[in-house]
């Protein structure tokens, strides 16, 4: 009988932060970079949320949900960031018409 | 985690999972490219929802596949010449080795580590209905402090993103305009 245990789950979510560091550190483009970072961040949301269901440290008379009022914050975070970091992307974009990192090399000129 | 088809849905889903994510890693059309995110996080979802995580479940799927990913559309948009092929930059060689080996690190990690985590059994026993109930208490509870500061930061972000992408004035045009007045 196959058991899907915790170590399942922090695999795959290791394989997706793995992805995501690897997208955001090649991609050229800004958004692509973006892209890397929120698969990061589910990643992270993935792994607090199969702690909070497999944790054996957890005090049974309260019903377990820390790790989801953690991922709950995650989310707020994650949609702050996306907002700022794609208006700082349009920015960009309008003082200097690229938004590809290679050409981007000084904060100001 | 006892019955087979939560087997089944957490095989599947962390294949399309982890799939579209190589995808987006891989394809060479940036629009292509959000499209498998969001079908990534749809699969990430799913798994939430093997976890019988039903309200993060949905959160993910309004927040991320929902309202980052039009997010994500509207700067490709905004940015029409700009390249969209996905390209890959010269730090190609050292970003790919080190998110392999990242991903190596944890799954090493998360097999040869003894996490002392709860038999299915005794998750059974421990099974709760409701989880909107318990977050809701618990966030204008013991959490009270940091759901206000959240609050706050979602508003600074709001705040910040408009007056980035606002259309400043130049001087001469305030000058014309004040002269015209």
């Amino acid at each position: 009988m196959m058991i899907i245990t915790l170590a399942h789950y922090l695999t795959v979510s290791g394989i997706i932060f793995g992805i995501g560091i690897a997208i955001a550190l090649s991609k050229r483009n800004v958004i692509a970079v973006l892209m890397g970072v929120e698969l990061m961040l589910n990643a992270s949301n993935l792994v607090l949320l199969s702690f909070s269901r497999f944790g054996g440290l957890y005090n049974s008379e309260v019903a377990p949900v820390t790790g989801h009022v953690f991922v709950v914050f995650v989310l707020t975070v994650a949609a702050a960031e996306a907002a700022v970091a794609l208006a700082m992307a349009v920015l960009m974009y309008r003082n200097r018409e690229t938004v590809d990192l290679d050409r981007i090399g000084s904060m100001r000129w | 985690m006892e019955s087979l088809g939560v087997v089944i849905a957490f095989y599947v889903l962390s294949t399309i999972t982890i799939g579209s994510a190589l995808a987006v890693f891989l394809l060479r059309n940036l629009v292509h490219a959000i499209v498998l995110l969001v079908l990534s996080f749809l699969g990430m979802a799913g798994l939430f929802l093997t976890l019988s995580a039903d309200f993060i479940a949905i959160s993910q799927i309004l927040i991320y596949a929902g309202a980052i990913s039009v997010l994500l559309v509207f700067a490709v948009m905004l940015t029409p010449l700009g390249s969209r092929d996905n390209a890959n930059s010269l730090y190609i060689n050292i970003g790919a080795p080190v998110g392999f080996l990242i991903s190596l690190l944890i799954g090493f990690m998360a097999w040869n580590t003894s996490w002392n985590e709860l038999s299915s059994n005794e998750i059974k026993q421990r099974d709760f209905t409701d989880t909107i109930r318990e977050i809701g208490d618990q966030l204008l509870d013991k959490h009270l402090l940091s759901f206000e500061v959240a609050s706050v930061l979602l508003l600074f972000a709001l705040v910040g993103a408009i007056i980035l992408v606002k259309e400043v004035k130049k001087e001469e045009d305030l000058i014309v305009e004040s002269e015209n007045s």
